[in-house]
């Protein structure tokens, strides 16, 4: 089962109005995925803090139609 | 007992407790492998607990952290991450100094 890029960046967005939102289709299958999510609401959070933030967003397509998301999270600043 | 006492308990009596598909000697998926492969190499000593092999402890351990992908990483009862998190870590070198500052030894200026 696949997901399409688009769909993970606009489900992040939507959770996560402020969020820049850069995904790579890892293996050209649409079914392994890195995405990079810049967010100010990040701030002051621990790094699974932040992840549940983005896994909350896709409602749960996170371990089931979307197999694998490479994930990196931080703030406009880096922190 | 129920699948979130025992994860509790395993949790709770083990220094690193690593939930993992398949098992430190054999991981069955690439990312419980190089989770397994950084605690190797930082020489951490931990229990690796097998989701494969129970359909309850499998989902029971997405449920017990909020957290919906394996493996999972805990070290003292903290739930420290997954993948992404314990390699970013690990290669930031701030895994080794969160060992250290849980009493776990790890190897010294060991780096990416």
């Amino acid at each position: 089962m696949a997901m399409d890029a688009h769909d993970i960046e606009r489900l992040i967005k939507a959770a996560i109005p402020d969020a820049r939102v850069e995904i790579r289709d890892l293996a050209g299958d649409g079914d392994h995925y890195a995405a990079t999510v810049i967010s100010e609401s990040f701030r002051g959070k621990s790094r699974v803090q932040q992840h549940q933030m983005v896994y909350a967003a896709l409602k749960g397509s996170m371990g089931g139609t979307l197999h694998a998301l490479a994930l990196q999270t931080t703030t406009p600043d880096g922190r | 007992m129920s699948i979130q006492e025992f994860i509790d308990k395993e949790v709770k009596s083990n220094d690193v407790v690593l939930f993992m598909k398949g098992t430190p000697q054999f991981p069955m998926c690439g990312f419980s492998g190089q989770v397994v492969q950084i605690l190797d190499y930082l020489g951490v000593p931990y229990k690796g607990l097998n989701v494969l092999e129970s359909d309850d402890l499998r989902q029971g351990i997405k449920d017990y952290s909020n957290w919906p992908t394996v493996p999972q990483l805990y070290v003292k009862g903290e739930f420290v991450g997954g993948c992404d998190i314990v390699r970013e870590m690990f290669q930031a070198g701030e895994l080794q100094d969160f060992l250290k500052g849980k009493g776990i030894p790890a190897r010294e200026g060991a780096q990416a």
